[in-house]
């Protein structure tokens, strides 16, 4: 393993293993909040006893997300120094402040899960949603510097040098807003169809049904509502790539030739040296119509683009591919879903709705990783979108395929000590928060 | 704005020192606290961090951010030449701050606690001794830009003695700082037992210390200049030593507060001898070449909204974690909700 593959495989492991418990870690506390909600206005012992035990879930991932994320801001520069040597003061700017939304959101998180019983109810119930919304300024920040990448701002590139640098004009880049708004709306979506699903797999098992019936409702239609706007979000991200990366369109799309009235590819495996899809699906016209509004115009193709410029298109198209799959999964059970609720009510805790939504309970996050796939695989071979190759960006140290193997061991095992942890919350459900045993139907 | 951004850098590494350093030492602590004690060590220590722990860990964040956006070229040097150190201390980190919630948030309480026990106390004693390496490395001068093999540029850059010295000199610290802080939130009946870690902890640490400057004569670090060659360093070291005979008079008197003002203020002359003699610089390379804060900053727009951001962060956080310290050091935790 060379060491730039070594530096960007351990990259994609630590992005990877973080995003996942820093979108549970910032979606979680605004369900805590809904129930904590219900707890203070109904007085329902129900509720406060699912805040206790979703609370425990978010100290547990919010946790293990800020070692993770302490870990990154150290990796940043461990294995990418000449890149943060240069981009450091550019877009430096959201994170400082990430800092200080972080910062705000421990101390938060100190009042919430310590302050049961000793502060007024509602200035204890501020501070859980102090914890979300600094969690979700956090993901917006980080984002909004990962969209720098894509596409830099902020200074002006003269022989090789950064000049003119204007941090607040790098992190207000073209793409932050797609990106962010993106990334939000999948971390609600990947989040509430996760929590949904362990709480359905339980009213399918007939364990403590009430307890688990309240909780399946809010996370369901939290991620409902994220899932069927996601697609907006997805049509605003999509036609910002046509305009900036070109060539990450073309990769995602496996668009090898420039040509007008672009036919939309589903599916199908990109061979790269032939130049085509094989076995594909083509829509005429319909990736002109996605990409820039009208089924006549030109879509630019990987032809345009010098070999070493080109993204590499399997693993882009194939990784787009999954991720709208599954986005457009999870819309239909959540059109159903929130059907149920508005007219189909008998609909609601049938068995093959609560089914649906036990197979969903992973693909919110597949999605997401498959997601961040598109975003950096379709960015190279650049870190820093047309000005700095990853190449170029690699620490000078030999050997980094040992700290690789090093770190795909500790994120192994500490997915399976949360994974283990998890499953000893909610097999402890019925001794530690359900008081009242009632039938399924009595629970709406 | 740069010596505001500066003030910050100094303020995020004295204040982790101070506040994740007594966390640390809590499991440097419980690694040396006998069985029959032990049930009793760990309630204290998570009633006195367990609300504010995931904020004193935030200090770091902060320091290493004001690297990376105002200084990266330092920031870019560290990175290159103690990637090891690094890396085992991002270990550290990460397998204690799991251990730490893990062990107290595992619904099954059985034989996996002494797993996260074994992982809290050991990842407890080593983060902080590659701290101490890292910080030692910094500024003894055996970093090598010119290096052209591996063993020097990436290994005898951080593991020669004084580093290794200044790392086991920090892990005593920690302990003892942590000792001190305890001796204030323990029950009447433990509190000797404090008491006692703390005094046998100072001696290890001014021990260590004594090895600092040994070692500093056997690697040729000019330590002794350092500290007794200005006015500043020198007076520091001076009132750091005074204020230890005054600690360990009060010490078993039952000055809880008084103690930990010492304790805390001792740590703080330590580093700020240390860091005004070497001011502005921040990194020591070999052959007599230096990174300092005055010359390697980013450009001033930078400069300006990182100090900025640091400032307006800073009116939201401090009071903020005032009132945290303050509510759980009046309210006891004894009797809370899980």
């Amino acid at each position: 393993m060379d060491d730039l593959f070594a530096a960007r495989s351990q990259m994609a492991l630590s992005l990877g293993f973080h995003i996942i418990y820093a979108c549970i870690g910032m979606v979680m506390p605004f369900f805590m909040a809904v129930s904590h909600y219900r707890y203070l206005t109904t007085h329902q012992d129900v509720y406060k006893r699912l805040t206790k035990a979703w609370s425990k879930g978010v100290a547990i991932f919010f946790a293990t997300g800020a070692v993770s994320g302490t870990m990154l801001s150290f990796e940043l520069g461990l294995l990418w120094p000449r890149f943060m040597e240069h981009a450091g003061p550019i877009f430096g700017m959201p994170f400082s402040l990430e800092g200080t939304a972080f910062f705000i959101e421990a101390i938060a998180l100190g009042f919430f899960l310590y302050g049961w019983g000793r502060f007024n109810p509602w200035f204890h119930w501020f501070t859980g949603v102090v914890v979300g919304v600094s969690g979700l300024a956090s993901g917006i920040l980080v984002v909004a510097a990962n969209a720098w990448m894509n596409s830099p701002a902020g200074f002006d590139y003269v022989n090789g040098q950064y000049l003119n640098i204007d941090p607040i004009k790098a992190m207000f880049n073209d793409a932050w807003f797609s990106q962010a708004l993106h990334m939000t709306l999948a971390a609600f979506t990947a989040t509430g169809f996760a929590v949904a699903g362990l709480h359905a797999l339980m009213i399918l098992k007939k364990h403590n049904v009430v307890f688990h019936a309240k909780a399946f409702k809010i996370a369901a239609i939290f991620g409902a509502v994220a899932a069927i706007l996601q697609p907006i979000s997805g049509d605003i991200s999509a036609k910002d790539v046509a305009q900036r990366q070109p060539a990450k369109l073309a990769a995602m799309e496996a668009h090898f030739h420039t040509e007008k009235s672009a036919a939309l590819v589903l599916g199908g495996l990109p061979d790269e040296d032939a130049r085509q899809v094989n076995y594909a699906i083509k829509i005429p016209g319909m990736l002109s119509f996605l990409a820039h509004g009208n089924f006549e115009q030109e879509v630019i193709g990987l032809d345009k683009f010098p070999k070493e410029d080109q993204p590499p298109v399997l693993v882009t198209h194939i990784a787009f591919q999954i991720m709208v799959g599954l986005g457009s999964f999870l819309m239909l059970v959540s059109l159903l879903y929130l059907l149920a609720l508005w007219k189909k009510k008998k609909w609601l805790y049938s068995t093959w709705l609560l089914r649906l939504f036990v197979l969903a309970i992973p693909l919110g996050f597949i999605a997401i990783e498959a997601g961040w796939t598109v975003t950096e695989v379709g960015r190279q071979p650049w870190i820093l979108y047309g000005i700095m190759r990853t190449a170029d960006a690699v620490t000078p140290m030999p050997g980094i395929a040992y700290s690789f193997y090093l770190f795909t061991g500790i994120y192994l095992s500490l997915t399976l000590v949360v994974a283990y942890l998890l499953y000893r919350q909610i097999k402890s459900v019925p001794t530690l928060y359900d008081i009242t045993p009632e039938p399924a139907h009595a629970t709406h | 704005m740069l010596y505001v951004v500066i003030a910050f850098l100094f303020l995020g590494i004295l204040l982790y020192f101070l506040l994740g350093g007594a966390d640390f030492g809590a499991g440097i602590i419980e690694l040396f606290t006998h069985r029959r004690n032990i049930r009793k060590t760990r309630t204290t220590m998570y009633h006195a961090i367990g609300p504010i722990w995931e904020a004193n860990h935030m200090w770091l964040i902060i320091a290493i951010v004001i690297l990376f956006v105002g200084f990266p070229k330092i920031y870019a040097t560290m990175s290159v030449y103690l990637h090891i150190p690094l890396v085992l201390l991002l270990i550290g980190i990460i397998a204690r701050g799991t251990a730490f919630v893990f062990r107290h948030y595992d619904a099954v309480v059985d034989e996996m606690q002494v797993v996260y026990n074994n992982i809290f106390v050991y990842s407890s004693f080593l983060t902080p001794l590659f701290l101490g390496i890292i910080a030692g490395s910094a500024v003894s001068g055996h970093i090598d830009v010119q290096a052209d093999n591996f063993l020097d540029a990436y290994v005898f850059s951080w593991l020669h003695w004084f580093s290794v010295a200044v790392g086991f000199f920090t892990v005593a610290l920690c302990g003892f700082l942590a000792a001190i802080y305890l001796i204030g939130e323990a029950e009447e009946q433990d509190r000797r037992r404090f008491v006692e870690k703390a005094l046998i902890l100072n001696i290890v640490a001014v021990v260590c210390g004594a090895l600092v400057f040994v070692a500093a004569q056997v690697e040729g670090v000019p330590l002794l200049e350092w500290l007794f060659g200005n006015a500043v360093s020198f007076t520091a070291i001076v009132l750091a030593t005074l204020s230890l005979a005054l600690l360990w008079f009060l010490l078993g008197r039952g000055q809880g507060k008084v103690l930990r003002v010492l304790a805390g203020f001792q740590v703080t002359m330590i580093l700020l001898a240390i860091g005004w003699a070497h001011f502005p610089d921040f990194i020591l390379l070999r052959g007599g070449d230096h990174l300092s804060l005055l010359e390697t900053q980013a450009p001033a727009a930078t400069i300006t909204a990182l100090g900025w951001a640091l400032v307006l962060g800073s009116v939201f956080i401090l009071p903020a974690l005032f009132y945290l310290f303050y509510s759980f050091q009046t309210k006891p935790i004894h009797d809370y909700e899980v």
